[in-house]
């Protein structure tokens, strides 16, 4: 199969101010393996690499990106090759001028993370208060003339404001809303028996969002990132293992996916040992399950493989333990019942009384290391 | 609608995807590959020619006639995805 790379998720930093308990981030961000951050240079040599191998979208994320000194050399260095580049950031303390800075860089679009419609629900969630820079950095960035995605995770905390989150976007004029349901790895997972929303949560958020999308039409794009946990067949994740979408990790490595990285029986290589290309073309973690060579069954007599790819190999990895194996969202996986009895948990917290207070650990470099020493 | 003008959406650029052989439409969080002629449409689309006169400028380069029809449907298309803006 002939997979070129179109995207390329470039986490400069793990280090955030914002401590949301459903992070991407891996649980041991704070741990050795992430530690020595790549250079400047080092940067610009992926980005020079990734788009000869044909990468034309460019996440700039982290952690928080703004957080790097050299952020704007990043986006010159990207605009200059011709990447098509988007910061996603927390907006902490992001001030016009920086934003300015980076317009005058060339970032061609600004993703702005929001944990609530209020103050007070963003901040609980965010763990930092920082509600009131995101609104100032949406105004900026609007004033400025970039593109403008407002982006927030979906958990059971904060679904009941779906419609507030929506009209929230609106009124700032943003191109698009993303609604994106937690997806369950690292820090989530972690913290699933909090997070895990009830079908009938999901159901009344979906029905505003068609609302939403019928009132507003082209005028807000409204992308709602599906509950998998609640799905009978699996997402198609990633759009198929290493076809189109990489990771680089602060520290180098280079993953298919931002979750891959926890998958303990695949080795990643580091752009600081070899070439883009290499790692691309050649590597372990890039092509052990490219392809459908590699599925077992239900997988591999189903018809449906070539809508899902067999999944998500970070899901099976996690919860049926063989990253080689079914997704175990699939009502066909053999391992279904360990969502279904997941989502059962979700479902007997809220009925025996949704209001109790959610614990759940915040994301921080303190709970970070204690996790990483736990395995 | 022959007589409106269009141009691209600012949050939307032009590029030449050397590695694939094609140009390509970037916007936020995806594209659009386009064929030659789709390509050079947009490239036409400076914000002073009508629909009609970018149908024309092609018309004049490839001989082709009948082609304002084709240039409306992809520019609607575009359009549809808030990718192309019309009017003035």
């Amino acid at each position: 199969m002939d997979a070129k790379p179109l995207w390329l998720l470039a986490e400069l930093t793990y280090k955030c101010p914002l401590q949301c308990p459903y992070c991407s981030n891996p649980l041991a961000f704070a741990g050795p393996r992430f530690k020595r951050e790549l250079t400047t240079e080092e940067w610009c040599r992926v980005f020079r690499e990734a788009r000869a191998l044909g990468v034309l979208q460019l996440g700039l994320s982290g952690g928080e990106p703004t957080l790097r000194p050299d952020l704007e050399e990043l986006v010159r260095t990207a605009h200059d090759l011709g990447l098509y580049s988007s910061l996603i950031t927390s907006a902490y303390r992001l001030t016009r001028e920086r934003l300015a800075g980076l317009k005058q860089a060339g970032l061609d679009h600004v993703q702005i993370s929001v944990q609530g419609a209020d103050a007070e629900l963003s901040d609980e969630i965010a763990g930092t208060t920082s509600y009131d820079d995101k609104i100032a950095a949406y105004h900026y960035t609007r004033e400025l003339g970039f593109p403008l995605t407002v982006n927030v995770v979906l958990h059971r905390r904060n679904l009941h404001q779906v419609r507030e989150l929506i009209r929230l976007a609106e009124s700032l004029g943003a191109e698009r809303i993303e609604l994106a349901n937690t997806q369950f790895y690292g820090w989530a997972l972690h913290n699933r028996d909090a997070l895990l929303p009830t079908r009938e949560q999901l159901d009344a958020a979906w029905r505003v969002v068609q609302e939403e999308r019928a009132r507003l039409g082209p005028k807000l794009e409204i992308v709602w990132v599906l509950p998998d946990y609640h799905e009978q067949y699996p997402k198609p994740c990633m759009g198929g293992w290493a076809r189109a979408y990489m990771t680089v990790t602060p520290a180098g490595e280079v993953w298919p996916c931002h979750a891959a990285g926890r998958i303990t029986t695949l080795q990643f290589a580091n752009v600081r040992d070899h070439p883009l290309e290499w790692i691309w073309n050649e590597s372990d973690a890039f092509t052990r399950f490219r392809g459908d060579a590699w599925m077992p069954e239900p997988c591999r007599s189903c018809p449906r493989k070539t809508v899902d790819f067999g999944g998500c190999r970070c899901q099976a990895f996690l919860i049926a333990g063989d990253a080689g194996l079914t997704d175990p969202v699939c009502s066909l996986s053999p391992h279904r019942p360990l969502i279904d009895a997941a989502v059962a948990t979700a479902e007997r917290a809220a009925s025996e009384g949704g209001s109790a207070p959610v614990e759940w650990t915040y994301r921080a470099a303190p709970a970070s290391r204690t996790l990483a020493a736990k395995g | 609608m022959s007589a409106t003008v269009p141009r691209l959406h600012p949050k939307a650029r032009l590029q030449r995807d050397e590695v694939r052989q094609r140009d390509v439409l970037l916007y936020p969080e995806g594209l659009v590959a386009l064929n030659a002629t789709g390509a050079e449409i947009l490239k036409l689309c400076d914000g002073t020619r009508s629909v009609a006169d970018v149908a024309a400028a092609l018309r004049q380069r490839y001989g082709a006639e009948g082609i304002e029809q084709d240039v409306t449907a992809f520019l609607d298309g575009l359009a549809a995805k808030g990718l192309v803006l019309y009017g003035r």
